[in-house]
């Protein structure tokens, strides 16, 4: 059987599935929307937690936390199940198709056959949908392909049940209400609240635009403190969770420049539009930021140094903070 | 970014499976999405890693053949996988993989488990596990 459903692609998975799925249910919201109340912007420098033995510089928050605070602000009741059994877990997926509902599960993407090679690692907090089973093969919505893909029984059993860190366990979800009326004004402001809480106003110098000055700071010691080959791997992580496939560009920063472009006619407030003119600047010099690391990376010149990226970040992290002060401001005064 | 700033630098990274869906302004000022092939700076950290990679895998195909380290330890770091990892996707004990990583373990290994390993690592029952250079 084949469910009904309109495959659209998105820059970030979480983003994509809830858009999606809402999409089916006829509640058009864009990605940005979605990401932008899910408060899906972020930023955190966190030495002590080692992604593949180099520090963790993280773009987003936590995975799943967008997924749960869009579908919470916006009132829509989602159904969780996990799975110890390997076999009951795609017997339940089965039994949803046949109800035609379309099913969110969370994968691993190194055995993921249809993604390209060099993106493969064990990165177990993939979201993709199905949509239906077709000559044995699930029919598979994944928001960072640009078309539908295929998946056999064995190879989807085998990614809902990948092994490592956060192992899926065969989770999967669907929607299970909606709410008679979407406040979307409401949600767009308690997004906006969280993001604002989490860059500026949190304690501690590694989460938010501190954080960035953190990381500025950690970057002018990385060619004192380690061998040229080690600090450039250091660099180089920093760039790949930024550029990671599915950012949207700049570590979701110009994602989060649509969303305050598009809230500003939702909340009709056109001072949005200046504060998303800033951030696409700042998404920019991220953008600076990847070309001169690549740079140092690849040793193409002598001109780019650690120092002067160092500089750069600093940069950011002020341009930054004045984007999220200023959307204080903007949401302080804010009434309907 | 503009819509025309979006870069299109193919490193045959994403081998045209799909592509990498970009935010930038368009004419109109407004927000808009672009499909790209790559990005140069993304395509260098991302070939950096892949290197590293593939530079340890050099070491350890060395390793095994000095006899240090048997076949499924080339396997199992091939598939980035580590002891427990790949205890948990081939159903067997995290002992038994510690045994059979090593040379000794390794020739000991029953049919049984064989298939076992073979199935998680995704290589066809008929190819010999000790082949470890195709």
């Amino acid at each position: 059987m084949k469910i009904d459903f309109e495959h659209k692609m998105s820059a970030h998975c979480e983003n994509g599935v809830i858009m999606n799925l809402l999409r089916h249910h006829g509640i058009n919201l864009t990605e940005a929307m979605v990401f932008g109340i899910g408060s899906g912007i972020y930023f955190s420098h966190i030495p002590i937690i080692k992604l593949n033995g180099l520090p963790l510089t993280s773009f987003r928050p936590w995975p799943g936390a967008v997924f749960k605070r869009a579908t919470k602000a916006l009132g829509i009741e989602i159904e969780v199940k996990k799975f110890r059994d390997q076999t009951k877990a795609m017997q339940a997926l089965d039994d949803n198709l046949k109800k035609e509902i379309p099913t969110g599960m969370v994968v691993g993407v190194f055995y993921l056959d249809y993604f390209p090679d060099a993106y493969r690692f064990h990165f177990n907090a993939h979201n993709i949908i199905a949509t239906g089973k077709e000559n044995g093969k699930y029919l598979i919505s994944d928001p960072v392909m640009e078309n539908m893909e295929t998946l056999s029984y064995d190879s989807l059993k085998k990614v809902r049940f990948a092994q490592g860190m956060q192992a899926p366990k065969g989770k999967m979800y669907y929607i299970k209400s909606l709410p008679e009326k979407i406040d979307l004004e409401n949600a767009i402001i308690k997004g906006m609240k969280r993001t604002i809480r989490e860059m500026v106003v949190l304690p501690g110098p590694v989460i938010g635009a501190r954080g960035i000055k953190y990381l500025s700071k950690k970057v002018r010691k990385y060619p004192k403190k380690y061998s040229p080959a080690v600090a450039s791997k250091h660099l180089g992580q920093v760039v790949r969770m930024q550029e990671e496939i599915g950012t949207g560009g700049a570590g979701f920063r110009f994602l989060f420049a649509a969303f305050l472009q598009e809230a500003a006619d939702v909340i009709k407030v056109p001072e949005l539009n200046d504060l998303s003119q800033k951030m696409t600047n700042v998404g920019d010099m991220w953008r600076e930021f990847a070309v001169n690391a690549g740079r140092i990376i690849k040793k193409r010149n002598e001109i780019e140094t650690y120092d002067n990226i160092s500089d750069l970040l600093l940069n950011i992290s002020d341009k930054e903070k004045e984007v999220y002060i200023e959307l204080k401001d903007i949401v302080n005064n804010y009434s309907k | 970014m503009k819509k025309n700033q979006v870069p299109q630098d193919d490193a045959n990274l994403l081998q045209g499976k799909s592509r990498d869906l970009q935010y930038a302004i368009g004419e109109d000022g407004k927000y808009t999405t672009v499909k790209s092939v790559g990005w140069e700076p993304k395509n260098v950290v991302l070939q950096q890693t892949w290197q590293d990679i593939n530079d340890d895998l050099q070491k350890i195909k060395e390793l095994v053949k000095d006899e240090k380290y048997s076949p499924l330890y080339y396997h199992m770091k091939k598939h980035l996988l580590n002891k427990r990892m790949l205890a948990k996707y081939a159903g067997v004990s995290v002992f038994k993989v510690w045994f059979h990583i090593k040379p000794k373990g390794f020739s000991k290994l029953s049919n049984k488990d064989k298939e076992k390993y073979k199935k998680a690592l995704n290589i066809p029952q008929e190819k010999d596990l000790s082949d470890i250079d195709s």
